[in-house]
C-alpha cells in the first residue's frame, strides 16, 4: 500500500510542478494546492498506513495510528488554508491592476 | 590587558576622540592632538630596545576566543620592534607633516585623522600579533583604512579608481592569505607563531606545504606590491603625499616584508621558497625601476621607485632564506642577505620618506608634479633641493650615503647565491646579479631624472598653476629635514643600529642558527677594497649617467610617451569583462518570470537530492511490512490519478475548480479510510471553502485559455516536473522503508501513554495540537491573522494611477 501510495503522491507532486510552471495565475494557484495534497499524503505515509485503529483512545484497541504525523498535518492544512486564501487574494488584485493573468507579460521593467 | 596591549589599541580609541576634537576645537588644527600619540608610542616602544638587543622577546598574552586557540597575544622581538619603531616614529614625523600640509579649511580632518588612526593601530596589531588569525583582522583593516586614505578626496575620480584597486588586489591576497593560514593551522595545530616555529618539521614535510606557501606568499606579495600585483601602488598616490609617504613607502607596503621575514623560520629550508621569493623579488625589483624611468609624475617615479626597492628587500629575504638550508649562522656568505634585507629596510624607509615629503612640498609650492613643467627649483626652494639631493642620492646608491652601504651589502648578498651549491644557485643564479646590476643602473638614471628635472634646467614659471614659487614653510620642512637627518646619521655611523637594532631582527629572522650566546657578526664599513660589488655600483653609475645623458633622444620613442603599466592594461580588462560577464549571468538568470526561477530551484533541489542520495545509498525500497490494499483503494487511487491528469489539460476556470476540490475531496476520503478522522473532517471544511472562495475570486478573472509555450519550454518543463515527482517518490518509499528497518521506537509511543494521564483528553491528535504542543497551534492562529490581515488590505488597498505595482 505504501509504494503504491508513494507513487501516486509522486505524481500529484510532478503535476503540482507542471502546473506552476504554466503561464496563467490561475494555474499556478492550482499547483500550490496539489503541492500541499501530495505533502500531506507524504506525512501520512512516510508512518506507515493502517497500524491500527484511530487515535481514539476510547476504542481501547491494542495498537492505534501514529498520533503526531496527524498532528502536524492538521497544522499544515490550516496553515495552508490561510496561504491560499492570501494567494487568492494576491492573484485577484494582480488582475486588477495589470489587466492579465499571464505570468509571461507579469515581468517586471526591463532594465532591471 | 597589559600595557603592551593597550599601545595597540591607544590608536583605535583615540580615533573615537578625533571627531569630537575636530568638532569642538576648530581653531586648533587637529593633527595636534594626533601628534601626541605616535609620539608616546614610539617612546614607549624605544624602551624594548634594551629587552630585543639582549636577544629577550617579551609576550603578552590576553584570551580572546581561547577555545578555539585564537587569543590577543602580543609578541615583541627584533623584528616586530624595528617595524613598531617605523610605523610610530614615521608616523610621528608624518602626522607632524601632516598638519601643515592638510592646511586648507575645508579639508576634512576628522575622517582623515580617524583613518591615520586606524591604521596605525592595525599596523602595529599586524606586526606585534603572534596569532595569525589576529595578524589577519589587522592586516585587513590595513587594506581598509589604506582605500579610505587613497580616496580621501573622493571627488576626484582618480582617487576613488585608485582606492578601489588597492582594495580589489590587497584584500584578494589577504584572503588568500587566510586560506594558507587556515592551512598552516591545519598541519601545525595551532594559530600561533611561536609555536608553529617550533613545529616547523611537521610543516615541512606535510602534502599541504607547498599549497599553503603560496598562498600565503600571494597575501605578501599583494600588500608589498610584487609583480604582478604591483599595479595598485602608482594608483595609490592618489592620497595626500603624507598618506604615500607612511602606508605607501615606510608602512603598510613593508607588511608583506615582515611576513615573509616572519614566516621565513616556518617555511624557508627549501627550494621553492628560495626560488620563488627570489625570483619575484629580483624580477619585481628590475620592472619598477625600468618602469619609473617612463613616468613624469614626481610621485609616480617614486612609486615605481618604491615597487623596485620593496622587490630588492623581498629577494634579499628569499637569498637569505638558505641560511635554513646550511644551519651555519657563523657564514656571511648566507647571512649577508638577511643583513642586507633589514638594514635596506630603515634606510628605505628614511630616505623614501624624505623624498616623499619633498615630492609634496613641491606640488604644493608649484601646483604640480609633472617633471616636464618643473624646472629650476634649485635656486628658489634651496633647502629643499639639498633635502632631496641627500635623498636622492642615497636611493641612487652613491657613497658615502646609507643606501650605498645597504647596495653594496645588497650585491654582496645576491653574488652570493652564485656560490651556493644547491637549488642551480650556481647556474640560474648568475642571473641574479645581473638583473639586480641592470636595475640599479635604471634606480640611478631615475634618481637623476628627478634632481635634474625638478631643480636643475630652466625654470618655466608660465607652465605652473601658482604665481609666486618660493620655499616651502619651516612647518613642511620639519619633517623632511629630520629623516634626512637620519639618513646622514646612518650614513657616516652605520653600526650605531648593528647590535641594537639590526642584529635583533636578524635573530629573529633566522632563530636557531647560531649557536647559544653566539651573535650574528653586524658591521656595516664603507671601504671594501676595490672589489666586484664596487665595480657594479661604478658601472652602474657611468651607465645611469650615459640613460640619462641620452634622455632627449629616447624620451620620443613611444614606449616613454605611453607610461601606463601593461598589467594595469590587464587588469582595466579584466575588471571589464568581470563586470559585462556577471550583468551576462544575471541577465540570464534574473529573467523576471516565475516560471524560470521554479525551474531553477526545483532543478538544484532535485539534482542535490539525487546525488547525495546515490552517493550514500539512500534509496531503498522494501515492500516488507507494506499494509494490504483493499479492492476500494484502487478505485479511490484510479479516480484520483484520472482527476490529476486532467488538471493540467482543463481550459475552463469552473471546470478546473471542480476538479480541485474534487482532488480535495478524494483526500479527505483517504485520510478516513487511513485511520485520520480528525485530518478527515477538517480537509472536507477546507476544501468546501477553499472552493466557494477560488469560485469568488476566478470569477473576477479571465476564462482559462490553452497555454501558449514553446514546445521545447514544455518538453523541459515535463522533464523538471516529472523528475521532481520521481524524486519524491522515491524518497517517500525509502523513509518508509527506513521507518520499518531502524531499530527506533516511533515517539509518539510518549503520546499514546500520556494523553489521558497529563491531559485528560482521549483524542490524541487534539491533545498534541492544543496541550503538547500549544505554543505551535497557537502561533499557527496568529499566521492565519496575518494571512486575513494582509487579504484584507490587499482588497482594500488603494493604489494610485502612476505607482508601480
Amino acid at each position: 500500500m505504501e509504494i503504491v501510495m508513494s507513487a501516486v503522491i509522486g505524481l500529484i507532486f510532478a503535476v503540482a510542478i507542471y502546473l506552476m510552471l504554466s503561464r496563467n495565475i490561475i494555474r499556478v494557484l492550482i499547483g500550490t494546492l496539489m503541492l500541499s495534497h501530495s505533502v500531506h499524503l507524504i506525512l501520512l505515509t512516510m508512518s506507515g498506513l493502517q497500524r491500527g485503529a484511530p487515535p481514539l483512545l476510547f476504542l481501547e484497541a491494542g495498537a492505534y495510528s501514529d498520533p503526531l504525523p496527524q498532528a502536524l498535518i492538521l497544522t499544515a492544512i490550516v496553515i495552508n488554508f490561510g496561504v491560499t486564501a492570501f494567494v487568492s487574494v494576491l492573484v485577484y488584485r494582480t488582475y486588477k491592476e495589470h489587466k492579465t493573468a499571464d505570468l509571461y507579460d507579469l515581468r517586471g521593467a526591463k532594465d532591471e | 590587558m597589559t600595557i603592551l596591549h593597550l599601545a595597540v589599541l591607544a590608536p583605535f580609541l583615540f580615533a573615537i576622540l578625533v571627531p569630537f576634537l575636530f568638532k569642538y576645537f576648530r581653531k586648533v588644527h587637529t593633527g595636534w592632538f594626533v601628534l601626541f600619540v605616535p609620539l608616546i608610542l614610539f617612546i614607549y616602544f624605544l624602551s624594548y630596545i634594551s629587552v630585543t638587543s639582549d636577544g629577550q622577546a617579551v609576550m603578552q598574552r590576553m584570551e580572546w576566543v581561547p577555545s578555539l586557540g585564537i587569543n590577543f597575544d602580543l609578541y615583541v622581538d627584533g623584528l616586530s620592534l624595528l617595524f613598531a619603531l617605523l610605523i610610530t616614529g614615521i608616523g610621528t614625523l608624518v602626522i607632524l607633516y601632516s598638519i601643515f600640509y592638510l592646511a586648507g579649511k575645508e579639508e576634512r580632518l576628522n575622517h582623515f585623522y580617524v583613518y591615520i588612526m586606524l591604521f596605525m593601530g592595525a599596523m602595529l596589531g599586524v606586526v606585534l600579533s603572534d596569532n595569525i588569525i589576529v595578524l589577519y583582522v589587522f592586516w585587513e583593516i590595513t587594506s581598509i583604512s589604506s582605500s579610505l586614505l587613497i580616496s580621501y578626496w573622493y571627488a576626484k575620480k582618480a582617487s576613488v579608481y585608485g582606492a578601489q584597486k588597492s582594495m580589489y588586489i590587497t584584500v584578494f591576497g589577504g584572503l588568500s592569505m587566510l586560506g594558507g593560514f587556515s592551512l598552516l593551522y591545519v598541519m601545525a595545530e595551532t594559530f600561533s607563531i611561536r609555536e608553529m616555529i617550533g613545529n616547523a618539521d611537521l610543516i615541512l614535510n606535510h602534502d599541504l606545504f607547498l599549497a599553503a606557501m603560496i598562498l600565503v606568499l600571494l597575501g605578501a606579495f599583494t600588500k608589498s606590491a610584487q609583480f604582478p600585483f604591483h599595479i595598485w601602488l602608482p594608483d595609490a598616490m592618489e592620497a595626500p603625499t603624507p598618506v604615500s609617504a607612511y602606508l605607501h613607502s615606510a608602512t603598510m607596503v613593508k607588511a608583506g616584508i615582515y611576513l615573509v621575514a616572519r614566516l621565513t623560520p616556518v617555511f624557508a629550508g627549501g627550494a621553492e621558497w628560495f626560488w620563488i621569493i627570489t625570483a619575484a623579488g629580483i624580477f619585481t625589483m628590475a620592472w619598477g625601476a625600468i618602469s619609473a624611468v617612463r613616468q613624469k609624475d614626481l610621485k609616480a617615479i617614486l612609486a615605481f621607485s618604491t615597487v623596485s626597492q620593496l622587490g630588492m628587500i623581498m629577494s634579499l629575504l628569499g637569498a637569505g632564506s638558505a641560511a635554513f638550508y646550511y644551519m651555519d649562522g657563523d657564514n656571511a656568505l648566507y647571512t649577508t642577505a638577511i643583513l642586507a634585507a633589514v638594514f635596506h629596510l630603515i634606510n628605505h624607509a628614511t630616505f623614501k620618506g624624505s623624498l616623499f615629503m619633498v615630492a609634496g612640498i613641491i606640488d604644493h609650492e608649484t601646483g604640480t608634479r609633472d617633471i616636464r613643467k618643473l624646472g629650476g627649483l634649485m635656486t628658489i626652494m634651496p633647502i629643499t633641493a639639498t633635502i632631496s639631493v641627500i635623498g636622492l642620492a642615497a636611493m641612487a646608491g652613491l657613497p658615502p650615503f646609507n643606501g650605498f652601504l645597504s647596495k653594496e651589502l645588497f650585491f654582496t648578498g645576491i653574488t652570493n647565491v652564485a656560490q651556493y651549491d644547491m637549488w642551480n644557485g650556481d647556474t640560474i643564479g648568475m642571473l641574479l646579479p645581473v638583473i639586480a646590476w641592470i636595475a640599479s643602473i635604471f634606480t640611478f638614471a631615475y634618481s637623476a631624472i628627478i634632481f635634474f628635472r625638478t631643480f636643475r634646467g630652466k625654470f618655466k614659471p608660465d607652465m605652473l598653476p601658482v604665481k609666486e614659487v618660493h620655499e616651502a614653510p619651516a612647518g613642511l620642512l620639519i619633517s623632511p629635514i629630520v629623516l634626512v637627518a637620519a639618513v646622514l646619521m646612518i650614513s657616516f655611523f652605520p653600526n650605531i643600529l648593528a647590535y641594537s637594532i639590526i642584529e635583533p631582527a636578524m635573530m629573529s629572522i633566522l632563530p636557531g642558527i647560531l649557536g647559544e650566546g653566539s651573535n650574528f657578526y653586524v658591521d656595516i664599513y664603507h671601504w671594501h677594497g676595490i672589489n666586484l660589488e664596487l665595480m657594479m655600483t661604478l658601472g652602474a653609475v657611468i651607465i645611469g649617467t650615459i640613460i640619462y645623458v641620452t634622455m632627449n633622444k629616447w624620451s620620443k620613442l613611444g614606449i616613454y610617451q605611453n607610461e601606463q603599466d601593461i598589467m594595469t592594461t590587464v587588469y582595466d580588462n579584466g575588471y571589464d569583462a568581470l563586470i559585462k560577464g556577471s550583468q551576462v549571468l544575471t541577465r540570464i538568470q534574473m529573467t523576471g518570470m516565475l516560471r524560470d526561477y521554479i525551474v531553477y530551484m526545483v532543478i538544484f533541489i532535485v539534482l542535490i537530492m539525487f546525488y547525495t542520495m546515490f552517493r550514500f545509498e539512500g534509496f531503498q525500497i522494501s515492500m516488507e511490512n507494506a499494509s494490504e490494499i483493499g479492492i476500494f483503494m484502487y478505485l479511490i487511487l484510479a479516480a484520483l490519478v484520472i482527476t490529476i491528469m486532467l488538471l493540467p489539460r482543463v481550459n475552463n476556470r469552473m471546470t478546473a475548480i471542480i476538479l480541485a476540490g474534487f482532488v480535495g475531496f478524494l483526500v479527505a476520503f483517504i485520510f478516513t479510510v487511513f485511520r485520520a478522522p480528525d485530518l478527515a473532517l477538517t480537509q472536507l471544511m477546507v476544501e468546501t471553502v477553499s472552493v466557494i472562495l477560488f469560485m469568488a475570486v476566478f470569477y473576477h478573472l479571465p476564462n482559462l485559455t490553452k497555454d501558449n509555450i514553446a514546445p521545447l519550454t514544455k518538453a523541459i518543463n515535463i522533464v523538471v516536473a516529472g523528475s521532481a515527482g520521481l524524486m519524491v517518490a522515491l524518497v517517500s518509499m525509502s523513509a518508509f522503508t527506513y521507518g520499518q528497518t531502524t531499530p527506533f521506537d516511533a515517539i509518539s509511543e510518549y503520546f499514546i501513554e500520556n494523553s489521558v494521564e497529563l491531559a485528560g483528553g482521549y483524542n490524541m491528535v487534539n491533545v498534541v495540537l492544543v496541550d503538547f504542543r500549544g505554543l505551535d497551534t497557537m502561533l499557527e492562529l496568529l499566521v492565519l491573522g496575518i494571512a486575513a490581515l494582509g487579504a484584507i488590505s490587499m482588497i482594500k488597498l488603494k493604489v494610485k494611477e502612476d505607482d508601480d505595482v
